[in-house]
This record gives C-alpha cells, structure tokens and sequence, in this order.
C-alpha cells in the first residue's frame, strides 16, 4: 500500500474557501421583480463553482424554518455566488420576502442537489419557462447556447408589467417567445401556445425542456408526444432532507417510483405520471394555508393583507415556494 | 430502571427511561461478577472493557469509570441508551445464565450523563500529526471515527448535508429514546477534542470524495453517509396523501421539530389512526411518534411473528406498553383511496409461517382467502431502506451490486485513502455496529497514514514514524 506523509495542502479554489470555517450564507444582492417575485444572491463560492443546470438548493431562511427547495436560477463561480429567484405564495417564501434583505444571512443553504440536466447533441431546442419555472430555465438555455445549439426560448407571466430578465433571455436565446396572458408584451397566450408556435415554425426542433408548473409540463409534454419531440421536464414535488433520505419527493415515471432529489429532478416528460404528482403535491395544503394565515395576522404588516391573498393561488405554483 | 408509566409518556416526546440513581447504579454494579474471563467484551461491538469500568463504579470512582469507557467508545452517554444490549454484551452475561443479566447499558448510559453532568471530556492533548482527515456523514460511523482520528493527533473535519451534525440519531431516533440535548453533549466532546463540523455539505455534489483526496488536501476521507434511501413495497395505493417513509416522518418530527408546528414551520400532518409496516426499531420509533403526535389508534403491520421482530425487546415492550395494536402474520395488500387522494384504509392477508428462507427464518406464506381491511388514515413504511445513490453517482468509487460501497476486509473503497463503513456499506444496521465500524476504518486509516499505535508505527530500519516516508524507503 502506498503510504503518504503530511504535505502542504496544495493550492486550488477549494483551498480558497477554508473548510475550517463555518458556513455563513450572505445575501450579497435583491431585485424585486414584483410584489410577489424576488431574486436574492448569495455568496457561495464553492456551491457557485459546483452548480450545473437544472440542479437545486434547500434553503432554511431561520432555524425554525422549514427546508424549502429552489432550482438554481444562475451561478456565477467568478463572483461566486448562486442566485435564486422566489415567488412569495406560502409563509415561508412571504416572510423571505420580509426578511432577506441585502447582508442579511440565510440560516441553511445546502447543494447544489440532483442529477444536473444533460446538455445533449440537439442542435435545436426549445426551452419553455413557466411561473416558478421561468429562472431556472435560463441556466439550461445558456448551457444549449454554449453547446451550440439554436436556442428558442419560451417564457410566460400573467402582464408585461411581471416580466424579469428579457436581456439575459435574449442572450442566451436565439430567438425568444414572451407569452403573456393579457397580450400586453409578446404574445397573447401561455406557454404551450409559444410551445405550438415554435413547433409550427421549426419542423427540425430536436428537444424541448420545460420547467415551470405541473400542469404547464404537462401541457408541454402533451404538446410534444405526437410529434415524438424529446422532451425534458423538471419536477418539484414536496422535499424535506435532497438527499434520497425520506422518500418524500417520490414520482412515478414510466411505472416506476423516482426519487426526485437523487434520481431527478429531470425526467422524461412523456414518462411522468402528472397527476400523480399533482396529487401528490396538494399534501400539506391545510397546514400550508393554516400556517399563512396565522403568520399574516401576527407580523406586523404594514397592512393588512387583503382576504383574497390568503387564499393560496395555485397549489402548483405554491410548492417550490414554500 | 424507573420509567415513565406508559399512559402519560405516550403522549409526551420526554425520555421513557429516567435513568439510574446514584443508589441503583451502585446497587447494580455490585452484581457483576468481574469474571476473569468475562464474555461481555466479546459481546461488545467496540470491546469495552466491561468489568472495569463496572468494578470502578462500585469503587466510587466515576471518573475512572468513564475513563475506562471512553477508552474504547467516546458516546456512552448515546451508546447506553440504543445499543441492543440484550444481543451483545448483558446477552453474554454469565449473570444472565440464572438471574437477570448486568444491566451493562443501563449502567454505561449512567456513567455517560454523570460525565455530560460534570463536564467530564476525554479530551487529551495530542500532538497534532499534520494529517488532514474528511470525514462524509456525522452520523455514529462518522462520529466514531472522527473521534479515534482525533485522539491520533489529526485535523478532523466532518461533514454533513443537514443542518445540523448527529446524522441518524438526530433525524431518525426520536428525543423520547434518545435527547437531542444529549447527542448535542456528544458532538461537544468531539469539538473539544478538535472536531470541526461543517454541516450543510452535500459531498458528491459540492465537491466529490476525488476532489477531498485531490485538491481539498486530505490524507484520508471516511464515508459514512447511511444507507438511505426508504424502500416502498409497489402496492396499490402506495403514492397516496398519507402514505410516507418512517423516515420522512421521523426527521420531519425529531429534526426539523413538526411536532411543535405551528412554532417551527415544518408541518406534518398527524394521521388518527395509524398503520406502520414493519417491524424493526425504526418502526417502533414510527408507532410511538404516532401516538404521541396525537394518533387515536395505531396499528403495526408485520408478515411474520413476533419472535421474528427484528426490533430490541425493550423496544417492542414499550410499544405494546403504549397500546400499539400489533397484527403479527399480516402482509399489506393494498393502500385505499377515499376518492380524493388520501388514504382511507388498507387490504391485508393473514400469513402463516412455512419453511425456512435464505435468511434462516421461517417464510411467510399467505393464507388463501383470509384478506381483509381496515381504517387508517396514514401509512408510514418501515422495512428497510436502499444504498442511497449520491456517492456512487458523483465518483468512481467500486459499488457491490446493490450499490452499496465494496469495501476489503479493513474497509479500504476502492479509491486510495478513502474508507467507508456503516450502513452505506452493510446495508441498515444499528448504531453501535456502525461505531463499531468507523473505529475498525480509523484503524485502517492510521495503519495507512502510518501512524503510531499502528503495526507500521514503530521505528523501520531506524527511522522514525514521524517521518513518514515509507513510500520512499519502499522504493530504495
């Protein structure tokens, strides 16, 4: 057997980042894109370095809190720091919103989490992006981009006035189909209208990958079965520990139970059982709700919230929010 | 051993057992025999030496006790409570033959909470050797060999993907068997004995065990990750609201504190009547969470006898203390929907038992015509768990065919300098037999550093070990 000696801790960026020291996770950076979605940027150099597209980060804003799951929306290893973009919808996302402010800390940032997304050969790929799924989109899109591809881009929002990063869409994008509800920016549609556009307009589409609500993956994956277009999905069911340890986030796909942490989050979209997972996600909708309310009627809001904001818009949209 | 009674324990997460008086701990350690030839530290994963640290306590010197403990295991104070003594060590007592066996764990646990009383650590000044050491899971495997690697004189850090360290004994063993207050006293001890822990790391996807061998600068890496993973049976119904692992509903209970939701904002929605499948000490723990998270009824459902339940007595006689129901020879067919997506109830055979299996116990075979159902809102599955994938799929470390990590005989992986032991290499185990573990790997792992106290530590052809460089004399 080999045997070595102590030698001097060779030099590399992990050297950089001392394992020694404990974690702190500060929020470096905060854009608000509208009242309910934000995007906070924490410093962490090594997750920053690490991170591929489609992976995911658990974050526990208090020791109190409860572990929430985000897909990474951009990592940066230069800057080192990792980005995620939230929608405020439960108590935990809507007291983020309150409380993570610039030099503020995260009390729990694990990952990055989950197989990252394979960048295939397709040499023409859609990319479509959906309520919580916009974000994320971006570090795939940028990954086709980079491997070559011919990169359209699909995003949807309810009015021109919730629509974030369209530069950084049309940088990595070669052709971008902003889909708004209203018809007050792009097209007048959802994102599966966008989807049907793009698959008139190119008959060599290769692979679409759609993040975003269940039911909009779903429409997708429906959109694309006909024509046989490989298509990619990212799932979000209900997570506690990322690690393959609860069995919590367990989808069925083709018949057979995944684990969405370890296994996934991509999967075959023609291959999720979606209602399944719909289902499966509404499983904490009282305590969810229960838990808003009282958190509403005790912080001290300026306001009071108006009925209607207590109702949980989507139990779908809600999820990776918290 | 005084214990709560049953009726107002099952309802509070407090410690069952209240632990031995000063009285009862002297009055038991006058019953050992102090055999010259004593089989309990046969019996004892670790090989505590038994006898002495039982002939210290009656000679009133505790302190030697727990020095004589921490000699060989540094958590007594954990290893007192969930170690099954019954199979190990009290089951070899030579007492036991006629009387009640030496309560070893009754009187170890003792010896531990004094020393968390007094502060006691066996924390001694080492020098340090200028070897760095990772270590990949802070659970007891981790926890052990940190421990060992520590008191050799070398830099530990471990690390771990929660929040905070102690792996399953934070997240799985509930605060009823086992405080948390009491593995935080632990993991103390260890940081007094320069442990550094950083938590909030998943190895593999935030640098893999290649990078820690290769750039991080560790010597040696331990991976103790667990076994993980929860299995499911793959009967109908299995993807209902309702339906979880015992391992979801233990961590989401002991470490992320649901059971005082709306307080902590984890929730966990409590079922009223319960079933868990299976019959181990992980659904023990299940069935008593359940009951004391509010459960009116709960059921465990088992395929064979209870003779064959693989959980510790005390634990089985706790829970029947309780009220759980047990339905020995009962196999799952079904999970049943209320129409909404919630589980409703469930559809079970009767079993009976037939010839012996591949494990040496008998083999459950269904009675014909003998299903029936029941009422249960929530199903939570104990039987056992699978390799958990992570640090297969991020290096190129040798997997059996199962996916656990392969390991030779002194728990080398397949990749120089990194070692593995505890469930992610046997499969799930209990608690000691992963310490246990982790102290055979720190074994190895000096061996491999060449470290004093090992074979290769004294002096070869008149050079000292602190040089450290047999590859080079290999090569003269």
């Amino acid at each position: 057997m080999y045997i070595k000696g102590p030698r001097p801790r060779p030099s590399s960026i992990l050297d950089k980042v001392n394992p020694g020291t404990p974690s702190v996770f500060e929020i470096v950076a905060r854009e608000d894109f509208s009242d309910a979605t934000f995007l906070l940027e924490v410093r962490h150099p090594l997750m920053a370095r690490a991170a591929r597209p489609g992976q995911f980060v658990i974050v526990m804003s208090h020791p109190e809190g409860e572990r929430i799951p985000l897909t990474l929306a951009d990592f940066d290893a230069r800057k080192g720091t990792i980005t995620l973009v939230i929608q405020a919808v439960g108590k935990t996302t809507r007291e983020m919103q309150q409380a993570c402010q610039v030099g503020t800390r995260l009390h729990a940032l694990v990952g990055p989490m989950g197989v990252p997304s394979v960048i295939g050969k397709a040499t023409k790929v859609a990319c479509v992006g959906g309520g919580l799924g916009v974000a994320p989109m971006f570090p795939q899109a940028r990954a086709y981009k980079q491997a070559g591809a011919y990169v359209i881009g699909i995003v949807g929002f309810r009015s021109r006035g919730l629509v974030f990063w369209e530069d950084k869409f049309r940088s990595a994008c070669d052709e971008l189909i902003v889909c708004t509800n209203d018809g007050s920016a792009g097209i007048r549609g959802i994102v599966t209208d966008g989807l049907q556009l793009a698959l008139k307009k190119h008959p060599d589409l290769a692979e679409v990958i759609a993040i975003g609500p269940p039911i909009m993956m779903k429409a997708c994956a429906e959109a694309t079965r006909a024509r046989g277009v490989k298509t990619m999905v990212s799932v979000n069911p209900v997570m506690v520990d990322g690690t393959g340890m609860c069995g919590g986030c367990r989808v069925k796909v083709g018949g057979k139970v995944k684990f969405a942490c370890v296994d996934g989050p991509d999967f075959d979209g023609h291959q999720v059982d979606f209602d399944d997972l719909m289902a499966r996600l509404k499983r904490f909708a009282e305590q969810e709700k229960a838990a808003l309310q009282r958190w509403s009627e005790s912080c001290r809001m300026q306001e009071p919230p108006a009925p209607e904001a207590l109702e949980l818009p989507d139990p779908f949209e809600e999820v990776r929010g918290g | 051993m005084p214990e709560r009674p049953a009726k107002e324990r099952a309802k509070s997460f407090q410690e069952v057992a209240c632990g031995y008086t000063l009285e009862n701990a002297l009055r038991e350690a006058q019953r050992c025999l102090l055999c010259p030839d004593p089989k309990c530290i046969a019996g004892c994963p670790v090989s505590i030496d038994i006898p002495e640290f039982i002939r210290r306590i009656s000679a009133k010197d505790y302190r030697g006790a727990y020095d004589a403990i921490t000699a060989t295991n540094l958590l007594p104070a954990i290893c007192g409570r969930v170690c099954p003594q019954e199979s190990q060590c009290e089951g070899a007592c030579i007492v036991g033959d006629t009387l009640e066996p030496v309560a070893v764990g009754r009187l170890e646990r003792w010896v531990g909470d004094k020393a968390l009383a007094e502060g006691w650590s066996s924390a001694t000044s080492v020098e340090p050797n200028g070897f760095r050491i990772g270590i990949v899971g802070s659970g007891p495997a981790g926890m052990a060999c940190a421990a060992d690697m520590a008191k050799a004189g070398c830099e530990v850090t471990v690390y771990e993907a929660f929040q905070e360290p102690g792996g399953v004994l934070k997240y799985g063993i509930p605060d009823f068997r086992l405080p948390n207050t009491v593995i935080d006293a632990e993991i103390d001890n260890l940081r007094k004995l320069g442990v550094k822990f950083e938590c909030n790391t998943l190895v593999g996807r935030l640098f893999t065990l290649e990078q820690m061998i290769d750039e991080m600068g560790y010597h040696a890496v331990f991976v103790g990750t667990g076994a993980g993973y929860p299995s499911m049976m793959g009967i109908p119904g299995e993807s209902l609201n309702g339906v979880l692992s015992a391992n979801e509903l233990l961590t989401r209970c002991n470490l992320l504190r649901a059971r005082d939701f709306p307080q902590f904002d984890t929730p966990l929605p409590a079922g009223r009547h319960v079933a868990v499948i299976g019959s181990g000490n992980t659904a023990m723990d299940a069935l008593r969470v359940s009951l004391r998270l509010g459960a009116e009824k709960v059921h465990c459902i088992y395929r064979r006898s209870r003779a064959e339940s693989p959980a510790r007595a005390e634990e089985l006689h706790h829970a029947e203390e309780e009220g759980v129901e047990f339905h020995w020879l009962t196999s799952p067919l079904e999970i049943l929907d209320d129409g909404k997506g919630n589980a409703r109830g469930m559809r079970c055979i009767r079993m009976q038992l037939g010839a012996p299996d591949s494990s040496g116990r008998p083999r459950p075979e269904p009675v014909a015509g003998s299903e029936f159902e029941f009422a249960c809102d929530m199903v939570v599955y104990a039987i056992g768990t699978n390799a958990n994938p992570i640090i297969g799929q991020t290096s190129k470390i040798g997997l059996n065919k199962k996916g656990y990590l392969s390991v030779d005989d002194e728990l080398a992986t397949s990749l120089a300098g990194v070692f593995a032991g505890g469930d992610i290499v046997t499969g799930a185990a209990t608690v000691i037999e992963a310490m246990g573990a982790g102290r055979k790997a720190a074994r190895s792992m000096k061996e491999y550093l060449g470290i004093s106290g090992s074979a290769v530590g004294k002096k070869l052809f008149g050079i000292d070990s602190s040089q450290h460089n047999y590859a080079r004399l290999r090569a003269a």
